[in-house]
């Protein structure tokens, strides 16, 4: 049942050699949830947050155990922002910013951050962006001059612009390679009509070409503000010093007007939508699904739940042991809630041989009407919380993690309680709650299907 | 696809850190070690920083120790493992760890096959106890086997038929690996799937898997001490294995290039170039690591600063070695090309590099970069309870052992420019490289049409 690996890799991850330009790769490697168990642990945290004169959020985490510092900060902008005939404008200027500054030039800014053995990284995602330095302690002042750096002073030079936007045009084509890529935009353009997570956070070939130098410059302007910020540094610095830092390079970044944001929902699916995708490959590889849920959605602990029995489970999940253990059609196979901002979207996806799509398909739509029509048995309901309260502290138990988790939770305006009280938010879920959720946010009759493969021989029949 | 080993393609400093243990700024903990009457050896390390742990157990198996027709039988295996004992029949092993909190999963490289639970640290007994039970008493079923048997095709189909990529290196080391084991992927060939039996896992089973043959690792808020006692009574129980033989079939030197091609529906051309080279056993891995960093790690390499930056013909390029092997293995060059790349550009591109390296050493400051790199990684790895137990397992299961991997930094410190361009020379030959291209070719129908079509509401 488990099932990893070969070689290389675990479960559901697949290491290409892309992303992100520079070195790349990879993977998912495992899926991380976490944990440990039914005494309902809670974590012991005690970030400290301040707000700094020119608005900026700072929250700061000392663990002093390693003598490493990871400075992460959260830009309240992504793709979500994007002008749908320019979609892929914040995913470029974030890409721009470590291309050169007023005062370093794109090679300089490597030669410094490598030269230490540190990591400097921006990625765009959907409703925020991150850029971050990880660093020894002893660097911690280089971290932040370069941090700052990029975050306050780009100077977005024409010739980068060119070559980084070339760069992802590129990656854009090679991306086709990958199955599970074309599924996914084909599945985003169902689901997400008319709303701004539509298209993929790079853009598309048509709508990058649309981009200019002045569209990147700004967005930078309107976007990239402290009050636009949350801060956050976790590791071996104490909250005197991170303050100070803070003050000596972010002190100087001048406030700006907030940006305005309308929040949209989603047009929700009312017919079945199929899309079908022609590729020479053995696999069918498909998607599922339909609308979900925000993050502060008051059901997104009873979600939670359900999902987890549904596909979320990895091994212990229904749909892992119907289609992968008992009817050997997959090797992976999962159900995700997207809970983002705006409401994100639902799906399933999975790989099996191509002479083996219907049956999947039938297979997946019959455990998504079984979680609607019956409910749980009491030990899945217990054994799902005990996971997902007991696992709990393995999604903080480390540096880079716990910046990243921090980060989102001020985004999301969870509050530092969510440290204290997940544990009691899962806890109280019960077999109706699940029931409820499952009706309420899973539709098998109303949903988007994408099928990526050989159509010919798969012969697709739903 | 199906990478021949784990970090192969992860991100970089994650591989560079295999190496290094201990260093600089924050010397690691040291491990307590342990080695039990049945010749299981036990390594613990308190790391007292999160309530948690990963407990992992590495046999010394993977697929350097199969014979031809029978190829993925380790991995195989390893997908059995989950299948259940007496004790704890079938779909127990997960349930019970997730109950707990906690994730458990295993993976199988050319030099080993390991399993791993991680999980809150006092849950640590549950993990070991259950994985004290499987290590004897496995129930191989024959229906599970069936089943899983179609599950690993899946997975084969996933990484290595239906990934361009994942097709091209599981090639590049069939030509480059004639007679060794290296030849074929850990996965195993579809028909080689399809011709194992039952007796064959067994048989493995019995072979491999025993305390001599296995290191168990814990890593995390746990007190050796306090927990050797229990390691003691769950596993000094189990009787001593067989000594497996660790001896396979030598590779001879390779005299002249080999090229080869795969063509496949795709977008981009995919390059990739390995040379045969030494592994950990060998003084020159040193430097050959530092070469590799110099090449590759970080924007500032050569690699990118070449082919992306200025050259703009590669999407991503690299270099990766891993001297973490039991026999020596590849140190490889790759490339995506860009759309509108030449791909004999690219290959030229790699070359100059190569030569580069070959008539002048690097410079003070790319050598210094490039130690730094090493040593920084090897403490940021040490974030991670899963990663630092990782390398110990490692470097126990290929022979190197724990306490040789503690040198490799002052080693590497003690590395000259001089050295990284006589290994350049030494081993990145002509004649000791094997070149493979993959060649799009066009799609055998049209994309169909976005059309798409709807159901019945």
């Amino acid at each position: 049942m488990c099932t990893p690996s070969t070689a290389s890799q675990y479960r559901f991850s697949r290491h290409r050699f892309r992303r992100n330009r520079a070195v790349l790769v990879v993977g998912a490697l495992l899926v991380a949830l976490i944990g440990f168990a039914d005494r309902g642990s809670a974590a012991d945290l005690a970030p400290a947050k301040i707000t700094t004169a020119n608005g900026m959020t700072v929250v700061v985490l000392e663990q002093h155990f390693l003598p490493i510092v990871e400075v992460h900060a959260l830009i309240r902008a992504g793709s979500a922002q994007d002008p749908p005939e320019k979609a892929g404008l914040a995913n470029l200027t974030a890409s721009l910013l470590d291309e050169g500054t007023i005062t370093r030039s794109s090679k300089q800014l490597a030669e410094q951050i490598d030269f230490v053995g540190g990591s400097l990284e921006v990625k765009a995602s959907e409703d925020f962006t991150t850029a971050s330095a990880r660093i020894l302690r002893k660097d911690v002042d280089l971290g932040f001059t370069l941090l700052a750096d990029i975050l306050l002073r780009p100077a977005f030079p024409k010739q980068e612009f060119e070559r980084v936007r070339s760069q992802i045009l590129g990656e854009i084509v090679s991306d086709n390679d990958d199955p599970g890529q074309v599924a996914m935009k084909a599945f985003n353009q169902l689901v997400f009509s008319h709303h701004p997570y539509r298209w993929p956070v790079h853009g598309t070939d048509d709508t990058l070409s649309k981009i200019t130098l002045a569209d990147v410059q700004n967005f930078y302007s309107k976007e990239y503000l402290p009050s636009q910020t949350i801060l956050t540094i976790v590791g071996d610095i104490t909250m005197e010093q991170a303050t100070a830092l803070v003050q000596t390079h972010f002190g100087s970044w001048k406030k700006g007007a907030p940006p305005v944001r309308s929040i949209k929902k989603p047009a929700m699916i009312e017919k079945k939508t199929v899309q079908l995708s022609e590729k020479d490959l053995t696999q069918s590889t498909i998607m599922l699904g339909h609308g979900g849920i925000s993050r502060t959605n008051p059901d997104f602990y009873a979600v939670t739940v359900m999902n987890h029995i549904l596909g979320a489970g990895g091994f212990s999940s229904r749909l892992m042991d119907s289609i992968r253990d008992k009817q050997g059609l997959a090797y992976g196979i999962m159900s995700h809630f997207d809970a983002r901002a705006m409401p994100g979207s639902f799906w399933i996806n999975l790989q099996t041989k191509t002479e083996t799509t219907n049956q999947a398909i039938t297979g997946v739509l019959a455990e998504i009407k079984g979680l609607r029509e019956a409910p749980v048995t009491d030990q899945e309901l217990a054994e799902a919380k005990s996971f997902l309260m007991g696992s709990f502290p393995l999604r903080l138990d480390s540096t880079a993690k716990l910046a990243g988790v921090l980060a989102q939770v001020e985004f999301f305006g969870l509050g530092f309680e969510y440290f204290s009280q997940y544990p009691k938010w899962i806890e109280r879920v019960t077999k109706e709650d699940v029931q409820r959720v499952a009706k309420q946010y899973l539709n098998p009759q109303h949903y988007a299907l994408v099928v990526v493969g050989n159509l010919a021989k798969a012969k697709v029949r739903h | 696809m199906n990478w021949p080993a784990i970090y192969r393609f992860s991100p970089t400093c994650f591989l560079v850190s295999l190496l290094l243990l201990h260093t600089g700024p924050a010397a690691a903990v040291e491990p307590s070690e342990f080695v039990l009457s049945n010749g299981m050896k036990v390594l613990l390390v308190e790391v007292p920083k999160a309530p948690v742990a990963t407990v992992q157990v590495w046999y010394k198996v993977g697929s350097r120790n199969e014979v031809m027709g029978r190829a993925g039988l380790s991995h195989m295996l390893e997908h059995m493992m989950f299948k259940g004992t007496a004790k704890y029949p079938k779909g127990t092993f997960s349930r019970l760890i997730r109950k707990n909190g906690g994730i458990d999963n295993a993976f199988t490289g050319q030099d080993f096959t390991a399993y791993f639970e991680n999980l809150a640290a006092d849950r640590v007994e549950l993990a070991l106890e259950l994985e004290a039970d499987r290590m004897q008493g496995l129930a191989l079923d024959p229906n599970e086997f069936q089943t899983e048997r179609e599950v690993v095709k899946e997975e084969r189909r996933l990484r290595n038929e239906d990934d361009p990529q994942g097709a091209l290196v599981e090639t590049l080391y069939a030509q480059a690996f004639l007679s060794h084991p290296y030849h074929w992927p850990v996965i195993g060939w579809f028909t080689d799937l399809d011709a194992m039996t039952l007796e064959d896992l067994q048989r493995h089973y019995d072979t491999f898997y025993s305390p001599n043959n296995a290191t168990l690792i814990v890593v995390g808020d746990i007190k050796a001490e306090a927990l050797f006692p229990t390691i003691k009574n769950l596993f000094e129980p189990i009787p001593k294995g067989p000594s497996p033989k660790h001896a396979t079939t030598a590779e001879p030197e390779q005299r002249g290039e080999r090229r080869f091609l795969l063509k496949r529906e795709a977008q981009v051309p995919f390059v990739m170039m390995g040379f045969r080279v030494p592994n950990y056993s060998s003084d020159d891995s040193y430097a050959l690591n530092l070469l590799e960093a110099i090449l590759s790690h970080g924007k500032s390499s050569r690699l990118y600063q070449s082919l992306v930056y200025d050259q703009k013909i590669s999407l991503a390029v690299g270099a990766e070695y891993s001297l973490m092997q039991t026999d020596p293995g590849l140190f490889y060059f790759y490339s995506l090309v860009s759309p509108d790349a030449k791909v004999e550009n690219v290959e030229d591109a790699l070359q100059r590099e190569i030569t580069r390296l070959q008539s002048e050493p690097p410079s003070e400051t790319e050598l210094q970069r490039a130690k730094n790199q090493v040593e920084a990684s090897r403490v940021f790895e040490q974030d991670s309870n899963f990663r630092h137990a990782m390398l110990l397992g490692e470097s126990e299961s290929i022979g190197a052992g724990w306490r040789r991997v503690d040198q490799f930094l002052e080693r590497t410190q003690a590395i000259t420019a001089k050295d990284i361009q006589r290994v350049a020379k030494q081993y990145l030959t002509q004649d000791n490289r094997t070149v493979g291209i993959l060649v799009p070719t066009p799609s055998r129908q049209p994309e169909f049409p976005p059309a798409a079509h709807q159901g019945k509401p």
